[in-house]
Parts: structure tokens; C-alpha cells; sequence
């Protein structure tokens, strides 16, 4: 079964085109990885399936559902974890929890979903007081809530110290074994090569690999990404 | 929506300055006045400035808090993140104008009582003019806000542009020289707190509110609500 599609995606903003001829599949129970450097359409990408912008042209399918037409209804199929998303600075832990629960037909159990992110402990802590890990387990267990089939993880673990990061690796993992399907936005190739079943790199809005890390590694991923991505600095151009 | 709507009350509950600008120091003022001996034209000082505290109610929570909540939740992607939910982010801007909307009218009623109770203000002699007028100018005032919150880029520049109209909309509202020229007052007519202003006067009084009045408010809620909704800015 197919989670997502992606075909012959292309959004422009003006001049600037963000998102090129891009096609990608993520198959269901995978966590797939889009990569690339700032500026390279990730996030548009993300906009774009999340239904949050149009597409100029193309064609998308998150859970066999259009994220233009059939917005609603995806958003109770789809979590989204958002980049530099942040919370009202006095509401509690258990507030936002019980707020986004409202939104969502059948939400998962607060109590339960607290504990597996380690926030049972800070459920009545104000947004402003929580340390950047809290704050990104607390935006994880928001994009959860509503029990998706989906989840979109942009950026999740920038900012966290090495042990946060691992923990969260962890968590990530715990997920997908619980049948979500997972697309992770990152610059992190550790983070890729050690969670992802497949990874898209990207540069200048177009797709400039897609595979599984060890196909893509030469030696790593790390090299492959450099390699891959760096040729937009020199200006030179592989079509 | 009620979530929404109960979320965003609590959060207000919690900023205590909000709380103290908007609903503690109208009633202060008037407090002040009510204790001043003065009169102007042989009506008490604290029963000219009741309508204009009225006044004040609105801006202080309208033109003044709302645009810094609805600036904030984009700067802080709030509504991107809301967006991305079936709630979607228009509700959480509803939320917000029921609560700004119920503030308002509890400030009010707050207002008139310390009038009425503290200084013996006799109550709207024309209350159905009275309470039409009041929530006509919360709505003009709200609407006002939720135009400056849809066009700045920050909760910064949403405060610094509030501030901004906070004195012209009060200088005719007569926060500071109750008493204007003719002129002045002619000019006030057609901006949304001086046309308030002489409503609730009249209202106050026993009359009801020239249609004039009613049509500059009317107006400016429509004109501020439709701009708005054709610029707003979600992220």
C-alpha cells in the first residue's frame, strides 16, 4: 500500500521555482527521509502534501486522499510536527494536549501518549518553561494525538543535545512500530542513515537521489549528500 | 470551538496586565473622577467620562490586544500549525473575537456599576440605545484589530501600530480634552469613538442614537472585518 504519492510535483513562488518535477513514493509502515540543504523545497515539499499550499502542477495522494480537496479529511489521517512551531507561552503540557485532542475524532489516550514522551511530569508546566527537548517531545506528542496513520516530522531533533537526540531516534522507532507511517524532514545524515528505510535528497527543488541510505553512501550518506548537494555552490549542474 | 474558546479565555486570564490595562484601570480612572469635584457645563466630571472610559474599553482590548494575539500566533506559527488540523486556524481567531467581545462587555458593565454604585452616575436612560451603541463600538474596535493583526508581520509591529491609533481613536472618543471645539467634534462625528461617544451621551440621557452614529460604527466594523478577511496573512 501506498502512503504517499508525489508525482511530477512543481510549485514556484514567483521566479523562484521551490519545487521541480519531484516524484516520490512512501510506501505504508515506512519511515521515509527527505533531505537537503536549507533553500533546497523540503519544506515546501512538506506544505505541499500537508495541503497547506496548492501545487502548480502535479499530482498528490496522502492516503489515496487529494491534501487540496480532501483537506478535512486528511487532517484526521495526518500528523504534523512543524518546524519553529511553537505554543501559546502560558499554556500547560496537558492543556495543549487536551486542546488538539479536541480536534480529532477518535484522539489517542493523553495519559498514555504523555508517558511514552516522557512528559508525565510536566503536564501542568507552562509552554515558556519547558527546555527545547520538552518542547520538541511535547510538539511530537501534539502531532500524535489524533492517532494519524501519517506523521510529517520537520526538523525534529535540531537543537537537542546528543542524548536527546538519541532518545527521540528511539521514540521514532517505537512509532513506526505502531504502524505510523513516517516522513522525516532533516539535515542530519546520522539521524537519516540510522532511522530511514529510504531517503530523498534534494537540491534546488529537484530530487537528486532516492534510495536506501546504503545504496545512496559512498562511503556514507554523509559523502553521498555532500557530493550530491554541493554542486549547486560551484554553479555546476548534473541534469 | 468551545475548547478553542475556553483555551483562549484562560490564556487571557493568565496575561495580568491585559487584565489590569483593560479591565482594572477603566474603572480606576473613573474611580478618580468620581472622587474629582468638578464638573464641566454643570454635569459631573465622572458622568462626562464615563462613556469615555466605555471607549477606552474597547481600544484597550481591541485595537490594543487583539492584534498582538493574532500577529503572535503567526509570528509563533500557531495558525500554520492549526492549519495543518481538522480545527483549522479561522476558529482560534473566533475564539479569540468571542472572548475579546465578552471581555468588553464585562469591563462595561464593570464600569457602570462603579458609576452607579461609587459615584451615584444614574444608569443608560435609553439602555437598549445604550447596549446597541456599546456593542456596535466593540465590534468597530475588534474588527479595527483584527485588521492590524491580519497585516502585521509580528506581535511587535502589531503593538507599535495599536499605540499608534490609540491616540487619534481617543483623542475624539475625548480622553483627554472632553470638552471639543465645534470643529473638532464635527471632524470626531465621522471617526468610530467620537461617533460613540455622542451616542452613548445621548443614550445616557435618554435619547436614542442618532443613526448617523450608528452608521459611522456599522461602517467601520463592516469595512475593517471585510478588509481583514481579504488580507489576511496565515503565515
Amino acid at each position: 500500500m501506498t502512503a504517499i504519492e508525489v508525482d511530477r510535483l512543481t510549485k514556484r513562488y514567483g521566479a523562484t521555482v521551490a519545487v521541480d518535477d519531484v516524484s516520490f513514493t512512501v510506501a505504508e509502515g515506512e519511515i521515509f527521509g527527505l533531505l537537503g540543504r536549507n533553500g533546497a523545497g523540503k519544506s515546501t515539499t512538506v506544505d505541499l502534501v500537508a495541503g497547506l499550499r496548492a501545487p502548480d502542477q502535479g499530482r498528490i495522494r496522502v492516503a489515496g486522499l487529494d491534501p487540496r480537496r480532501d483537506r478535512q479529511e486528511l487532517h484526521h489521517l495526518l500528523g504534523v510536527q512543524l518546524q519553529e512551531s511553537q505554543l501559546p507561552d502560558r499554556l500547560t503540557v496537558a492543556e495543549a494536549m487536551r486542546l488538539y485532542a479536541s480536534f480529532y475524532r477518535r484522539p489517542a489516550d493523553i495519559a498514555g501518549l504523555l508517558a511514552q514522551l516522557d512528559l508525565t511530569d510536566k503536564r501542568n508546566t507552562a509552554y515558556r518553561r519547558l527546555s527545547g527537548g520538552q518542547k520538541q517531545r511535547l510538539s511530537i506528542a501534539l502531532a500524535l494525538i489524533g492517532r494519524p496513520r501519517i506523521a510529517i516530522l520537520d526538523e525534529l531533533t535540531t537543537g537537542l543535545d546528543p542524548v536527546a537526540r538519541r532518545d527521540t531516534w528511539q521514540l521514532i522507532d517505537d512509532i513506526r512500530n505502531q504502524g505510523v507511517t513516517i516522513m522525516l524532514i532533516t539535515h542530519f545524515m546520522d539521524e537519516a542513515e540510522r532511522l530511514c528505510d529510504r531517503v530523498a535528497i534534494m537540491r534546488d527543488g529537484r530530487l537528486a537521489a532516492l534510495g536506501a541510505p546504503a545504496e545512496l553512501g559512498r562511503p556514507t550518506l554523509d559523502d553521498a549528500f555532500i557530493e550530491l548537494t554541493s554542486r549547486a555552490l560551484t554553479g555546476r549542474r548534473q541534469s | 470551538m468551545k475548547m478553542l474558546t475556553l483555551t483562549e479565555a484562560k490564556l487571557l486570564v493568565r496575561e495580568p496586565l491585559a487584565l489590569f490595562w483593560g479591565l482594572v484601570f477603566p474603572m480606576a480612572l473613573l474611580a478618580v473622577m468620581g472622587v474629582s469635584a468638578s464638573s464641566i457645563g454643570g454635569v459631573p466630571l465622572v458622568t462626562v467620562y464615563e462613556p469615555i472610559v466605555i471607549a477606552f474599553v474597547g481600544v484597550a482590548f481591541g485595537v490594543q490586544g487583539l492584534p498582538v494575539q493574532v500577529a503572535g500566533y503567526r509570528e509563533r506559527r500557531v495558525l500554520r500549525r492549526l492549519a495543518t488540523t481538522p480545527a483549522g486556524p479561522l476558529r482560534v481567531i473566533g475564539a479569540q473575537l468571542i472572548v475579546s467581545l465578552t471581555v468588553v462587555l464585562a469591563a462595561t458593565i464593570g464600569v457602570l456599576a462603579v458609576g452607579r454604585l461609587g459615584f451615584g452616575v444614574p444608569l443608560p436612560a435609553q439602555p437598549a440605545g445604550f447596549a446597541l451603541v456599546v456593542v456596535l463600538s466593540a465590534t468597530a474596535m475588534l474588527a479595527l484589530g483584527l485588521l492590524i493583526g491580519a497585516l502585521a508581520p509580528t506581535a511587535r509591529s502589531a503593538g507599535a501600530a495599536g499605540t499608534v491609533l490609540f491616540f487619534p481613536l481617543m483623542y475624539f472618543a475625548g480622553l483627554w480634552t472632553p470638552q471639543l471645539s465645534a470643529a473638532t467634534r464635527r471632524i470626531g462625528q465621522f471617526t468610530p469613538l467620537g461617533a460613540a461617544n455622542q451616542a452613548l451621551r445621548d443614550a445616557m440621557a435618554g435619547g436614542w442614537p442618532h443613526p448617523a452614529a450608528l452608521l459611522v460604527l456599522g461602517g467601520c466594523t463592516l469595512a475593517c472585518a471585510a478588509a481583514a478577511a481579504r488580507f489576511f496573512r496565515w503565515d
